[in-house]
């Protein structure tokens, strides 16, 4: 159940990000409340991944807000919006290919374990590093490559452990930046059921092209062209948009699942 | 840890057996030389290592950590030269003048990246190299001799060479030690995340540079050890030690033996030094090998000896 | 008046160092590709200058051969070692550019001797000029900055608003683009490759009749090229010119004046011991304030 009328946890107003003379991101103003899943579609080179960028830090806006659980995070470096709750999942994988799926994830749940200016213990025997790493690998259906380095998992393991690191750091909102990309059906059928089970935990901005997957998911939907809101609404209404359809939806002959 | 039996463990055990056991061989056969060469040798392998901390484990190529010799160096030397000879005194303020030095460079420094951090280290280094050059009370440019090795009591007798040989060995050794906890600790895994993608590590939650800045700080102290250690072993300490060039070897040393390996540096170091012993024997002109040298290394064998030593491991 | 002969002892100091670090920077800018070994072709500018002066009798054209020799010099370098190096890492490239170096300096001990060499001026440029009424100033330094500047405005011209400049800046930008174009990309960058060498050479040889020519002199003046890299801004040519006089200036301004300076607020010995210590890192304590402020330098190129 998702309550629109709630204080949101993440708002954005007015963002604005140029590269040399293109707008990436005109304008833009959005809300995320808590508890729901909310889906941001559009064309290529709608400003999607500058926009998430910009939400975790990696980018600076040149102008407007972002307010994470009431807080102003525009000028926050990433590394403190991860401290504040806020997690990433990359488009293109971003993982540390010379350690093993295991000290991806246990690296992430050790910088929200108190801090880690210690030099002589061996972290890889932190117990409760170990056990917070497997337990999100299995969530994530890895638990039989957990100690494989990351260079030898196949592309869809890659984009799972994606999932797993950004989970270890106890988000309370988790933005996923095409999780699913590259990945074949059972892979995404997967996530997909994964992702019905971590909606429940934590809030969700989920960026996704696999429409199916966005409607069996989504409790709102943000459509963004050339880094503009067209549309913001339920997946009812924005099946139904005319607009949405023309810009971006016509094309596609997609069976969506109705609930 | 579990110790595979291969060719590199098996080279390296040789290797930290045949430095042990190197001064009873000078006392049975006579041959003080190799006892002092290898004392260098050893010193500098120190030197190496701590690089290799930054640059294997970290991945930023310092071209400044000769300015590190010359400091824990100068400690001593103008120390001594002010009538203090303690040790005890000495070596503390060695290891705490080359933080304050890593310290204060590290953070300007790590303001940039790849290249733009290689030259300004190089160029803090010169800095360093100009000062030393400019106090005149110390010897300016002739340098300042040390008259009396550092006094540690009765505890160990610094003048004794076999002594002071193994006291080398001992902190090479210890440093490795040191080096091999850091890097498999929080801080170390988190040096290392850093190094592999910076980006992904700030998204988790970790503050790069500060990371980077402190391993930085236990680099240069671990190297301020090794100056102060050949200042004792030359009895003398100049600024010519701490020109660029020597900084340039000391990255040569790491990368002849292999960056990111612990005991690489150790390798590296006997090598590079033995061969420019060698070479010197045959040639006034050893440079003209030298140089081709590194340059077919870096073209062909960027593992360094130890990178040989695996591949020929899994072969 | 002094502070005016200083102060174009400064300009002359500066450009000369632009002329090295426009190369170092073209070269970088251009092929991603960072030459240590830039300074030991400073030297062989002037060795080489040296050698043809006392071979031909002639300084013009003891010059002219020297400047051939040293752009030969890295055209041959390029092809047959450093080429190999593009797309690795730079500090692969810094390792191999350094083993250069120690090659560079013992081979010029090996050929030359450990002494340096001299390479005096003729007559007709060691008169002084009266540059306005009252002040003089010696031909041959006023010729180093006619010189220089005429070349940086060259550079200029060529890179801006020639079709090979075009090139040049678009080779930086994207190289797969040049490729493309059916350009020889390794034509090209053999071509800048020297055009680099040239300048070092240049900028070597300009300096060898007034300063020196020995080993490791290179080496020396490199490194402030770096400095002025750093301070003028990443890739930025205009950036290491403004940063190349600036640094010029104010080294061989503080040289000049800082004791007197020192001496008025400290006693003499004090004076005497901190000023040369305190000149030489003047440079480094600039490069230490921008990095603070500005790190990205004071004038950095624009996108690219």
């Amino acid at each position: 159940m998702v309550d629109s009328l709630a204080d949101p946890l993440l708002r954005v107003e007015n963002l604005v990000r140029r590269f040399g003379g293109i707008l990436a991101t005109d304008n833009l103003s959005l809300d995320v409340v808590p508890g729901e899943l909310h889906a941001i579609i559009g064309p290529n080179g709608a400003g999607k991944t500058t926009l998430i960028s910009q939400l975790t830090g990696q980018l600076t806006p040149n102008s407007g807000t972002i307010h994470f659980g009431g807080r102003d995070v525009t000028g926050l470096p990433s590394y403190q919006r991860s401290r504040l709750g806020l997690a990433r999942s990359f488009q293109i994988t971003s993982l540390l290919p010379d350690f093993t799926a295991a000290d991806n994830v246990a690296l992430a749940a050790q910088a929200h374990d108190g801090h880690s200016f210690r030099f002589w213990g061996n972290a890889r025997k932190e117990k409760h590093l170990r056990d917070a790493a497997h337990a999100a690998l299995t969530r994530v259906g890895l638990a039989a490559r957990i100690d494989v380095p990351v260079s030898e998992l196949s592309h869809g393991e890659q984009r799972e452990l994606e999932l797993a690191v950004a989970l270890a750091t106890k988000p309370q909102l988790l933005l996923l930046d095409e999780p699913m990309a590259g990945l074949g059906v059972t892979e995404s059928a997967r996530m997909v059921a994964l992702l019905k089970e971590l909606r429940k935990e934590v809030t969700i901005v989920l960026v996704e092209h696999d429409m199916e997957a966005v409607f069996a998911l989504a409790d709102r939907i943000t459509v963004l062209v050339y880094g503009r809101v067209i549309a913001s609404g339920d997946p009812a209404a924005i099946r139904s948009n005319e607009e949405v359809k023309r810009a971006y939806l016509g094309d596609q002959h997609v069976v969506v699942a109705h609930g | 840890m579990k110790l595979q039996i291969n060719l590199r463990n098996v080279v390296v055990a040789l290797v930290a057996a045949g430095l042990v056991l190197l001064p009873l061989y000078s006392q049975l056969s006579g041959n003080i030389f190799i006892l002092t060469l290898f004392t260098r040798i050893i010193i500098f392998a120190l030197a190496a290592a701590s690089l290799n901390l930054i640059m294997g484990y970290g991945g930023m190529m310092s071209f400044g950590h000769a300015a590190y010799l010359g400091i824990g160096g100068y400690a001593v030397g103008i120390l001594a030269f002010e009538g203090i000879g303690s040790g005890f005194i000495q070596w503390p303020v060695a290891l705490a003048a080359s933080a304050l030095y890593a310290l204060v460079i590290g953070a300007l420094s790590l303001r940039t990246r790849g290249v733009y951090f290689i030259m300004i280290t190089l160029a803090f280094a010169q800095m360093a190299y100009y000062i030393a050059s400019g106090m005149s009370r110390y010897g300016g440019d002739d340098g300042l001799t040390i008259y009396k090795r550092s006094n540690f009591g009765g505890l160990i007798d610094l003048s004794n060479r076999v002594q002071f040989y193994y006291l080398c060995l001992g902190c090479l050794f210890g440093g490795i030690y040191l080096i091999w906890r850091i890097i498999n600790s929080r801080f170390g895994m988190v040096v290392q995340g850093v190094r592999s993608n910076e980006q992904r590590m700030q998204a988790i939650g970790f503050h790069a540079n500060r990371y980077r800045l402190v391993c930085f700080v236990i680099s240069g102290t671990i190297c301020g050890l090794a100056g102060a250690l050949l200042a004792n072993n030359t009895d003398f300490i100049s600024p010519a030690g701490m020109y660029w060039t020597r900084s340039g070897e000391l990255m040569v040393m790491v990368v002849f033996g292999g960056m990111g390996s612990l005991f690489g540096p150790v390798i590296g170091t006997i090598f590079f030094l033995v061969l420019e012993e060698v070479l010197s024997q045959f040639t006034e002109y050893w440079a003209l090998i030298m140089g081709p040298l590194l340059l077919l290394i870096v073209l062909f064998a960027r593992g360094g000896i130890m990178g040989l030593l695996g591949r020929f491991s899994r072969g | 008046m002094v502070l005016v002969e200083q102060s174009l002892n400064g300009l002359q100091f500066g450009l000369l160092l632009f002329l090295l670090a426009a190369g170092l920077t073209l070269v970088f800018g251009i092929m991603d590709f960072v030459n240590l070994a830039h300074g030991s072709l400073y030297m062989m500018g002037a060795y080489f200058a040296a050698t043809f002066t006392a071979w031909t009798g002639s300084f013009v054209l003891g010059v002219i051969l020297a400047l051939g020799a040293t752009l030969l010099l890295g055209i041959v370098l390029e092809f047959v070692a450093l080429r190999h190096l593009y797309g690795r890492d730079h500090l692969d490239q810094v390792l191999a550019t350094f083993g250069l170096i120690l090659f560079f300096n013992d081979a010029v001990r090996l050929i030359w001797g450990p002494a340096g060499l001299a390479l005096p001026l003729p007559a007709w440029l060691t008169v002084p000029v009266q540059i306005i009424p009252g002040v003089f100033y010696p031909a041959y330094r006023l010729s180093i900055i006619v010189v220089a500047l005429a070349v940086a405005a060259l550079l200029y011209v060529v890179v801006m608003r020639t079709r090979i400049g075009m090139l040049i800046r678009a080779g930086a930008s994207n190289r797969e683009m040049i490729g493309a174009l059916g350009i020889n990309i390794k034509l090209l960058f053999t071509l800048v490759f020297g055009l680099g060498a040239a300048l070092a050479g240049l900028a070597g040889l300009m300096q060898a009749p007034i300063l020196t020519v020995q080993i490791g002199m290179g080496e020396n003046i490199l490194i402030l090229a770096f400095v002025i890299i750093v301070i003028g801004g990443i890739g930025s040519i205009r950036g290491a010119f403004l940063a190349a006089i600036f640094v010029g200036m104010i080294d061989t301004l503080g040289r000049a004046f800082l004791p007197d300076l020192l001496r008025m607020v400290l006693s003499s010995a004090a004076a005497s011991t901190a000023a040369p210590a305190l000149s030489s890192m003047l440079i480094y304590l600039l490069m230490a304030i921008v990095l603070v402020v500005r790190p990205e330098g004071l004038f950095p190129a624009a996108k690219r």
